[in-house]
Parts: C-alpha cells; sequence; structure tokens
C-alpha cells in the first residue's frame, strides 16, 4: 500500500488540475454563449441567402454554367476549419478525420487551405499539401476574411487550379451535439429541398438576367456558406472545450474521492499498527 | 395585409439585422440603375450597386449607404442582403474623402499595373459614403 504522505501529495495535485479545468469549463461557457449568438444571427444571413440561390437554381435548370458543373482540374481545394487550441477532446481531429478517411479524397489531389493550427498541424504530418495557413482568422471570424478567402479560391477555381472545393468544419446543433461535416461548395449542389423551393418562387424574375445574377450572387453565397461555418466551428469548439473540461472536471471528483477513501484507510492502517506495536510493547515488559 | 401603402422591409447583414420595419417606399442602386420600389411590386431580384438607401417610412426618411450585396423584391415585403450597409452615423468622413481622392488618383494615372475595376468599385464606395453624410 502506498504510504500516506504518497497519497496526499497526489490528491493535492489532482485537486491543483481539478480547479485548472474547472476555470477552463466556465471561460469556455462564457465563450460558448457568444459564440452561439453570433452564429444564431448570421444564421439569418445565410438562409435568405440559401433560398435564393434555391430558387435561382430551380428556376435555371441544369444548364451549362461554369460554377455548376466540375473543373477540368483534378485538384481539389479543402477548407478545413478547426482550432487553434487543444483540449476539446475530439473535436479537432473528428474534422481531420471526414478528410483522411474519405475514399473520394485521395491525399495527392487535394490542396488544404487551413483554417486554424491543430488542423493544419495533423494534416501535414500526415503528408497532405497545406496550401494557405490561416490560424488568426478563427480567432474572430470576420465577413472580411470570409470574402478574401472566397475570392482567392474561386480565382483559382476560373484560373482551373482546382476543380472542385470542399469545405469540412463541425456544425453546430446545440451547447451537447455539434457534428463534423464535410459539403461541397463548387460546383453548387442542386438537391432535393432546391426542387422543393421551386413551387413558391417559381414567379421570381432577376435583373440581370439570370445567368449573369448567377456570376454574381454564386461567390457571395459561397462567402456566406464559409463565414456561416466559421462561426459554427467556434461555437462548435467551445461547446467541445466545455463539455470536455466538464468531464475532467468529474474524473478528478472521482479520483479525488477514491484517493481520500485510500488515504483514510491508509491512516487508520497505521494508528492500528502503531497500537499494536505499543500493547505488544506493554505486555513485553509487564 | 391591412395597409396597402406600406410593405415590411428586412435589411439583413452577416453580422446583424440592420433595419426591421413598415416602409412606404424604398430606394437604391442596382447593377441596373437605380430603382425606387413601391408596395405591389412584381416578384424581383436585383443586384446591389455601391449608393444610398433611402428608406421612406410613414412620417420620416432615413438614409443609409449601401455598398454590396442583392435585394428580393415581393408584393408585400422586401429582403435586402446586405454584405456591406452603414447608417451615417457610423461613416468616418475622413476615411471616405481620402478614399475618394486615393480611388480618383488611381484611375487618372492609368497605368497598366491597376485594378480599374477594384478602383472603380472603391471610387463608388466613398461617393456613396459622402453622399449619405450630405
Amino acid at each position: 500500500m502506498a504510504s500516506m504522505r504518497d497519497i496526499k501529495r497526489r490528491k493535492s495535485s489532482i485537486q491543483g488540475t481539478q480547479q485548472i479545468t474547472k476555470a477552463m469549463k466556465l471561460v469556455s461557457t462564457v465563450k460558448l454563449q457568444r459564440a452561439r449568438a453570433n452564429a444564431e444571427r448570421s444564421k439569418t444571413y445565410f438562409d435568405c441567402m440559401y433560398q435564393t440561390v434555391s430558387s435561382i437554381l430551380s428556376r435555371v435548370g441544369h444548364i451549362e454554367h461554369k460554377y455548376l458543373i466540375p473543373g477540368k482540374a483534378a485538384k481539389k481545394a479543402v477548407i478545413v476549419i478547426t482550432s487553434n487550441r487543444g483540449l476539446a477532446g475530439g473535436y479537432n481531429s473528428n474534422v481531420v478525420k471526414l478528410i483522411t478517411r474519405n475514399e473520394e479524397l485521395s491525399r495527392e489531389d487535394l490542396l488544404i487551405y487551413a483554417i486554424g493550427n491543430k488542423g493544419k498541424d495533423i494534416l501535414q504530418r500526415n503528408g497532405y499539401e497545406i496550401k494557405e495557413e490561416l490560424p488568426e482568422v478563427i480567432e474572430e471570424p470576420s465577413y472580411a476574411d470570409a470574402m478574401l478567402l472566397a475570392q482567392r479560391l474561386l480565382d483559382s477555381f476560373a484560373k482551373e487550379e482546382i476543380g472542385e472545393i470542399y469545405l469540412a468544419y463541425t456544425s453546430f446543433k446545440n451547447t451537447v451535439s455539434h457534428e463534423p461535416r464535410l459539403i461541397r461548395l463548387l460546383p453548387v449542389e442542386c438537391d432535393a429541398d432546391m426542387q422543393a423551393a421551386d413551387a413558391q418562387n417559381a414567379m421570381m424574375n432577376f435583373e440581370p438576367e439570370d445567368i449573369e445574377a448567377l456570376d454574381m450572387i454564386i461567390p457571395k453565397y459561397i462567402t456566406s456558406l464559409i463565414y456561416g461555418a466559421m462561426m459554427e466551428a467556434v461555437a462548435s469548439e467551445n461547446g467541445a472545450r466545455m463539455q470536455a473540461m466538464d468531464n475532467a472536471t468529474s474524473n478528478a471528483e472521482e479520483m479525488i474521492s477514491d484517493l481520500s477513501l485510500k488515504y483514510n484507510r491508509a491512516r487508520q492502517g497505521s494508528i492500528t499498527q502503531e497500537l499494536t506495536e505499543i500493547i505488544a510493547g506493554a505486555e513485553a515488559l509487564g | 395585409m391591412a395597409d396597402n401603402n406600406s410593405f415590411k422591409l428586412h435589411i439583413i447583414t452577416p453580422d446583424r439585422v440592420f433595419y426591421e420595419g413598415e416602409a412606404e417606399m424604398v430606394e437604391f442602386n442596382t447593377t441596373e440603375g437605380e430603382i425606387g420600389v413601391l408596395p405591389g411590386h412584381i416578384p424581383l431580384t436585383v443586384i446591389i450597386k455601391p449608393g444610398i438607401l433611402k428608406i421612406y417610412e410613414k412620417d420620416a426618411q432615413k438614409d443609409a449607404a449601401l455598398h454590396a450585396g442583392f435585394a428580393e423584391i415581393l408584393p408585400d415585403s422586401i429582403t435586402i442582403l446586405a454584405e456591406i450597409v452603414e447608417w451615417p452615423n457610423e461613416i468616418d468622413e475622413e476615411r471616405a474623402e481620402s478614399a475618394l481622392h486615393r480611388a480618383e488618383e488611381r484611375l487618372h494615372q492609368k497605368t497598366p499595373d491597376i485594378d480599374v475595376a477594384r478602383a472603380e468599385a472603391a471610387l463608388l464606395r466613398a461617393m456613396a459614403r459622402i453622399q449619405v453624410l450630405k
């Protein structure tokens, strides 16, 4: 059995750690609330944007627009949104797994645009080509950042350096549930929802004409997707960290109570031993 | 709607809801020219160019500088998805003036290495900002 002093030292070290995790949990709770409010605000904008783009696409049908067909280049750009700091449970590695475990995305074809250091580090170690690193963007996502990134991506797309653009991030459902997600930005996907939007928006007119409108709206649409993803990712990061720290705190609690029990047992053991020795000594004298 | 003389106007930016309320008329600049929209307009989506946004409420008029985005017009409501929009009190006049001069200079120089489209866009933005302040 470990000595009383060892147990005591171990216990106080765990108590120290527990205080840290508790403080980190509180900090991320506060940050989460703010990030969540931001994410919800940007959602209004995004929803309207999505509706408009859906209605345009449902009207124009299957036309040969440059943003609706894959480019000729084999390279695919992937924007990977992770955090700059760790201690957030599986948050970062789950996003990276979307890419490493995806059979359709082979390592040689990918160009990574890494927002956030952690994802960049892991992908770099795995031999992926990092085209751009933007660690500072995730600290305080701004619409201007998203616009510049979207602009650069669309330029490369126009120059046929890349043929498709993907976005990997963690979507924020609520405080306890966040889901890593990989979506395709370009070519724009026409899914079932878009067909459904058809009926109610059939009367919409466009000025300028549909095709020109697409040219102008799709870059804005992509920007808003990137911006929305950054907002959700920040909220998810803080949510994930809050959960991880909550678990760590309760684990520490458990260990402390276990060690307290062991410590008391050891203390009792040593008292019993001392008593036995004293009594034995007294008997030997008498 | 009970009252046919007004429509619902929403102006949404990525960070906030800029304006929400009833308006009788709204004017702004689009790629096809300046337009004024009254209630009962046919459904229309337009792309915005930098310019002044004028909101006519029942007994008040509000101006703002609207720079980029697009608008969805329906008979009883208008939604403007604005990338950048500012109230007059949010505009820094000195900065707008200097941006205006910079953009003008660039356009006058006509050196081959300048991005004309970008300079023109900057010029339009600066002009919209200054006009709103006046």
